[in-house]
């Protein structure tokens, strides 16, 4: 399906971009007119995945991420959240509920369940030194349409 | 990242406002771990009315400060939170492990 919108951001791996990651992914959708819960929902899955790539990628040390996000005309929007870091050597274990690799007790290991549960779809893609790509859908009920 | 901590008698409230995520959760942590062992207060309440955001980080950040208290044999209660954050904190079950209320009824 063709593509309606588009939009790729590049930013560094700072926990001050995680409110901007969210907070431009937000005013990309906005086009769409979604309800102020689908939003928060997507806010909340874009989150997750900065602060992973973040966290877990880079381990703290400052490089970049990518984000790249589209609208199709049935109204979805794909947003791939992407980083250069360490990679995921455990996928499934990864995203099982609780399971962390924090050990200050401060992180729940909820990021995946949060994505899984605010989007339609969650996909991971990741190899071990090189990085990670999670792709995240969600289809929006939309009121509006960027052709309006 | 603002928390406003008020206390009278027993009762320690923690107004947190803004967006809650991995960046802003360690200074929230901070201030409210830091005044908690100080005061170690019987009631602690987390007040969530002017909360704009929250991730899963806030559930990390309900979860410790859950066990801290605990272990100064208080209670934590959780209060104004949106549907959004509640949303959350289900994920997590935290409703079935904290009292919730909003504004004075439990719910």
């Amino acid at each position: 399906m063709k593509r309606q919108n588009e939009m790729k951001l590049t930013f560094k791996s700072r926990g001050i971009n995680e409110s901007f990651a969210r907070t431009a992914v937000a005013a990309f959708v906005a086009s769409l007119d979604p309800t102020v819960d689908e939003l928060s929902d997507i806010k909340t899955a874009v989150s997750e995945a900065v602060t992973n790539a973040i966290v877990h990628g880079y381990r703290e040390s400052i490089e970049n991420i990518y984000i790249s996000a589209a609208i199709y005309p049935d109204n979805r929007v794909v947003i791939k959240i992407k980083d250069n870091g360490c990679g995921i050597g455990d996928i499934g274990k990864a995203m099982e509920p609780m399971f962390t690799t924090c050990t200050t007790g401060e992180r729940a290991g909820l990021g995946f369940a949060v994505m899984k549960s605010f989007c339609d779809s969650v996909k991971v893609a990741s190899r071990v030194g090189k990085g990670t790509t999670v792709t995240l859908t969600r289809k929006i009920s939309s009121r509006g349409s960027i052709n309006e | 990242m603002p928390v406003k901590i008020t206390v009278t008698q027993n009762t320690f409230t923690a107004y947190l406002s803004g967006e809650i995520d991995h960046h802003s959760a360690k200074s929230i942590r901070e201030e409210i771990d830091e005044a908690v062992t100080r005061m170690t207060p019987e009631e602690v309440y987390l007040d969530f009315k002017d909360v704009v955001f929250m991730d899963s980080s806030g559930i990390g950040l309900v979860m410790g400060r859950y066990s801290l208290i605990q272990e100064h044999g208080g209670q934590l209660r959780l209060r104004n939170m949106s549907s959004h954050i509640r949303k959350v904190m289900r994920l997590a079950g935290l409703d079935r492990l904290v009292l919730i209320e909003n504004g004075g009824v439990r719910i």
